[in-house]
């Protein structure tokens, strides 16, 4: 990309700002805007699910005005309506066009709106954006049940900062344990228990086929596929994303599940780029195609393409890692760990602290652990290192996760010694 | 009010008068102090705040958790005894005047 060159990105989440902020510090003279259909500037969504929520001084921009003034990132509060690949310019829906040199998708994902009666009922919540977290955060206070449908990741953390409240909580699942799609059964279970402690009743394993009102178009339950019926006033849907694909796909940009990049996250118009949710890449990790959706994901992405799009192009091969935080326990997780066949645990769940390694075909792919933060930078480390690690060796009275680290580091990597002096450097993700 | 003062390794100082309730990783951010990027808005995930404290033993900081500990072996820049995760550390009314320096600037 020439000096000059403007770079327009579409989608001021945590990935475009990352995009823009990056570009400037590696130098980038050219324009670099930023277009997001959200007001404001930019924020961070994880606290929308947890603290903001409960305190509505919570802070959540991500920077002040001066930080975009400072480095001349231009914000841009619209939509984009299309992308003309021809002309390389995008057409927005106030009626203005941009030209672009380079085109980043980051427009992340939407939130999917299960298609049940009663859906449009007033008091029927979603959480993605600033301004949903806000009107369930007003909601709160004076509802006495809310239903939560969904124990992903969004349902349980709002499920543990509902229980603060003291209003009557339900969660609705329609598989069999909480976060079922993303973590092993030892820590849905470790977790769904913390929940039941705090008061919370999960329905597991349980669908939900309709959302009752009453004569005001107010909800009042939800009602489940066994017949059963849970009396609701707040309802919270938490069912999962979809990627947004439709610019791209429109503009005639290879789509599968998300918007289809290479390693060095072009898409199929090498003037154009996608990274964060919308992106579907080539994960270095597991050989697979795959979509993630994590904060980690979007930021190490956008750093890979703001290095590349400034002329030093690399694969994108950073560790992924998640966190979610559910009353006083934090889950971390590095790898991707799911469809594994073997697992081990280390250290006693009844105590609260432990993690669990996962394996496919007798090799190390993921590691969640629960307040255990010392065997979590570990993980990404020995994971980013690519030092094999296979069960049989776990399975050893007194196995240490950062010990097994440590040492296979120093014995595979001559500079590790260096690094090691005070055992700082982080040589696990490229910041 | 506590007196942050942010010193870069090119050697610029920015002062900030922080309020109780702030960290010193949250006052950096709302004033554009570079180098501090705070990637999992204080929650002791990322290790992205790190700083170096002047003075660490001097006895108005907060302990170090266990947690805090262990997310400080995974710091882009050199671990030392001044380390400390800028999250961690609340401006309030006990503390005058703080000096931090920020590990040079990533990318």
């Amino acid at each position: 990309m020439k000096p000059g060159a403007t770079v327009v990105i579409v989608g001021a989440g945590q990935g475009g700002f990352q995009v823009a902020t990056s570009l400037r510090e590696r130098g980038h003279a050219g324009p670099v805007i930023l277009v997001g259909d959200e007001p404001g500037l930019p924020y961070q969504r994880p606290p929308l699910s947890k603290s903001f929520l409960l305190h509505p001084e919570t802070q959540i921009e991500l920077r002040p005005h001066s930080f975009y003034e400072r480095r001349h990132i231009a914000l841009r509060h619209t939509r984009v309506a299309s992308i003309d690949r021809s002309t390389r310019r995008v057409h927005l829906t106030d009626g203005n066009t941009l030209a672009y040199d380079h085109l980043v998708l980051a427009t992340g994902a939407r939130n999917r709106i299960p298609p049940i009666e009663g859906i449009t009922l007033d008091g029927i919540v979603q959480l993605r954006t600033q301004d949903d977290a806000e009107r369930l955060r007003t909601r709160l206070p004076t509802a006495s049940h809310l239903a939560i449908i969904g124990a992903g990741f969004i349902g349980m953390e709002v499920a543990a900062a509902a229980a603060k409240t003291g209003i009557t909580t339900t969660v609705i699942e329609a598989l069999h344990r909480p976060m079922a799609r993303a973590v092993s059964i030892a820590t849905s279970t470790h977790v769904a228990d913390l929940h039941r402690a705090q008061g919370t009743t999960l329905y597991l394993g349980r669908t939900v086929v309709r959302l009752d009102g009453d004569h005001t178009g107010a909800v009042t339950g939800v009602r489940l596929h066994d017949g059963s019926r849970v009396p609701a006033d707040l309802v919270v849907v938490g069912v999962g994303v979809a990627p947004a694909v439709e610019l791209a796909a429109d503009a005639g940009i290879d789509v599968g599940d998300g918007i289809r990049v290479n390693a060095f996250l072009s898409t199929s118009d090498p003037r154009i780029s996608a990274i964060g949710d919308c992106a579907e890449f080539p994960n270095a990790h597991t050989g697979t195609r795959t979509r993630l959706e994590s904060i980690q994901n979007a930021v190490d992405q956008a750093r890979c393409l703001a290095a590349r799009l400034t002329g030093t192009p690399a694969a994108y091969t950073a560790v992924p890692w998640f966190w979610t935080e559910q009353f006083s326990t934090k889950l971390q997780i590095a790898g991707l760990g799911q469809g594994h066949d073997e697992s081990t645990v280390l250290g006693d769940p009844a105590t609260g602290s432990f993690s669990v390694l996962l394996f496919k075909d007798g090799l190390l792919a993921g590691v969640e652990s629960v307040n255990a933060p010392a065997d979590h930078i570990a993980a990404r480390r020995l994971l980013a290192f690519g030092k094999p690690l296979c069960r049989e060796e776990t399975a050893a009275d007194g196995f240490s996760l950062p010990q097994w680290a440590g040492r296979h580091r120093r014995s595979q990597d001559p500079t590790a010694a260096a690094h090691d002096q005070d055992d700082a450097r982080g040589a696990f993700t490229r910041r | 009010m506590t007196k942050i003062i942010y010193r870069q390794p090119d050697g610029t100082r920015v002062t900030i008068n922080a309020a109780p309730g702030d960290s010193v990783m949250s006052a950096a951010l709302a004033a554009d102090v570079d180098g501090i990027v705070g990637e999992c808005g204080g929650n002791m995930m990322c290790a992205t705040c790190h700083v170096y404290v002047e003075d660490p033993g001097a006895g108005q900081l907060p302990a170090m958790t266990d947690d805090e500990d262990q997310m400080l072996a995974c710091t882009d820049a050199p671990r030392t005894t001044a380390s400390r995760l800028s999250c961690q550390l609340p401006a309030g009314d006990t503390i005058d005047t703080m000096v931090v320096t920020v590990p040079g600037s990533r990318t």
